[in-house]
């Protein structure tokens, strides 16, 4: 059990109220007590310390901090916390094996899709829940399905590249 | 940053929502999609006391459409939703292209259309497409449910008629008069950027002869722009280049563009014009190739 009232300011008043919930974080039933103004990017950050999420903006433009819930991608610095409780999340964290890179993560690296990877989990778990739903996109589909995500270092020409490398690598895999 | 406190609840019926506005009189806000409100809270433009969570609430996320050709969207049905449904596609093409241009990709899993008319942001691409379909927002309160007209719904800049002890639930999109035609085109600088200028447009097409028609801009002006009433000229008429080219006059010294980052007034003026002709030709030419 993890208390994170105290995370969002210093001294919290008393009696503050909290409300427990139960989430699926990769795979994993976490609870956990948030005040409701907790942001689910801080809960997964500072609560769980599953840092791989980041917070870029925090205006909720960059896509950074792009996590899947239920399945589908969602922007976690624009979502409460408490509107998690008893939905299913995937982190970056989750994608690999404790031996083995997702072949979107190997796409990443095979075609440079980073250079300061701030951008990077966000990207790929974009790439990840369009390649769940379309497993041989065309360029300009994965350029749509990216548009959400911000990245200020690569010109995205590498990113498109590294997806449509870890597309070809699963759909080779499932067969 | 994080938004100022706040109580939370996240109650399993309309019913049990609609109590909860109530008893919190004027400072409970609701929270569907949360794609503007949670940013707001968070920048603290916004500072609710409770937050009223429809998530919970079973059966809101849906659209259908109807038998006559309406289209009714629930409370919570996200804008992706609309995006990848060729039966809206083929009742209301305007939704249809404007869906995948809401925001962006990822905004876009969470937002809610209803969310978007409510919130009546100037800017909104649904409001506009609301105001030239016409229709109405099904309103729940303490004594039941009210029809508002769109017309009467979003009256200014971030401004809807709801009560405070309201909840919207539906949006209701009215039948077509004969085959329902029409376009949506939005300028803007990047994915998710405010639109420099948005144009919606829809027609009712009784062979080839208009029998409603509906246009709407965002971006231009302190709010929804309403220009139903210069679209009204095609009724009962053919299209022809030039009553589309008269219209297109009129509905850009409709806009009310000021001049900022994005671009001049004169300039966004004169992309209305350009957007709304440029619609009006499509459907006439696509017609043409279809008689």
């Amino acid at each position: 059990m993890t208390s994170l009232y105290d995370e969002v300011q210093a001294a919290p008043g008393e009696g503050v109220p909290t409300r427990r919930v139960t989430i699926k974080v990769n795979g994993d039933d976490r609870t956990v007590d948030v005040e409701p103004r907790l942001l689910l990017a801080h809960l997964l950050r500072q609560g769980l310390k599953l840092t791989g999420t980041h917070t870029g903006c925090d205006t909720s433009n960059c896509g950074a901090c792009t996590i899947l819930f239920d399945g589908r991608p969602i922007k976690s610095c624009t979502m409460l916390a408490v509107q998690a409780d008893g939905h299913s999340l995937e982190t970056v964290e989750g994608l690999a094996s404790a031996s083995e890179l997702h072949p979107i993560q190997e796409g990443f690296k095979e075609e440079h899709g980073l250079h300061c990877g701030f951008c990077t989990p966000g990207m790929m778990l974009a790439a990840k829940a369009l390649l769940d739903k379309n497993d041989n996109p065309t360029e300009d589909e994965v350029r749509w399905a990216l548009s959400g995500n911000l990245c200020r270092c690569t010109g995205y020409q590498n990113i498109v590249k590294s997806v449509l490398w870890a597309a070809e690598k699963m759909r080779a895999e499932a067969k | 940053m994080y938004p100022s406190r706040f109580g939370y609840e996240s109650p399993k019926t309309v019913e049990e929502a609609v109590a909860l506005l109530d008893a919190h009189a004027g400072e409970a806000k609701v929270l569907a999609g949360g794609q503007s409100l949670v940013p707001m809270m968070r920048l603290r433009f916004a500072a609710p006391e409770m937050i009223v969570d429809i998530n919970g609430i079973e059966g809101l996320r849906y659209h259908r459409v109807e038998k006559d050709g309406s289209i009714r969207i629930g409370a919570l049905c996200r804008h992706e939703d609309l995006e990848a449904d060729d039966a809206v596609a083929k009742a209301v093409p305007t939704i249809a292209a404007a869906a995948p241009l809401v925001a962006d990709p990822i905004v876009r899993t969470r937002g809610t259309f209803v969310g978007s008319v409510c919130h009546a942001d100037p800017q909104g691409d649904w409001a506009a497409t609301m105001t030239a379909l016409g229709g109405h927002i099904v309103a729940q309160g303490p004594k039941g449910k009210r029809d508002i007209p769109i017309a009467d719904f979003v009256i200014g800049p971030f401004q809807n008629t709801l009560a405070f002890n309201e909840i919207a639930v539906e949006a209701v999109i009215p039948a077509p008069k004969g085959v329902r035609v029409g376009n949506y085109l939005k300028l803007e600088r990047r994915v998710g950027d405010f639109a420099t200028a948005s144009v919606a447009v829809s027609l009712d097409m009784v062979g080839d002869t208009v029998a409603d028609a509906g246009i709407a801009l965002a971006g231009v002006g302190g709010r929804t722009i309403n220009a139903n009433a210069e679209a009204s000229a095609l009724i009962g008429k053919k299209l022809t280049a030039e009553n589309i080219a008269s219209v297109a006059a009129a509905v850009a010294a409709a806009a009310e563009p000021r001049t900022d980052h994005r671009g001049s007034a004169d300039y966004k003026r004169q992309i209305v014009k350009t957007f709304v002709e440029r619609i009006l030709l499509g459907l006439l030419n696509s017609s043409q190739k279809a008689a």
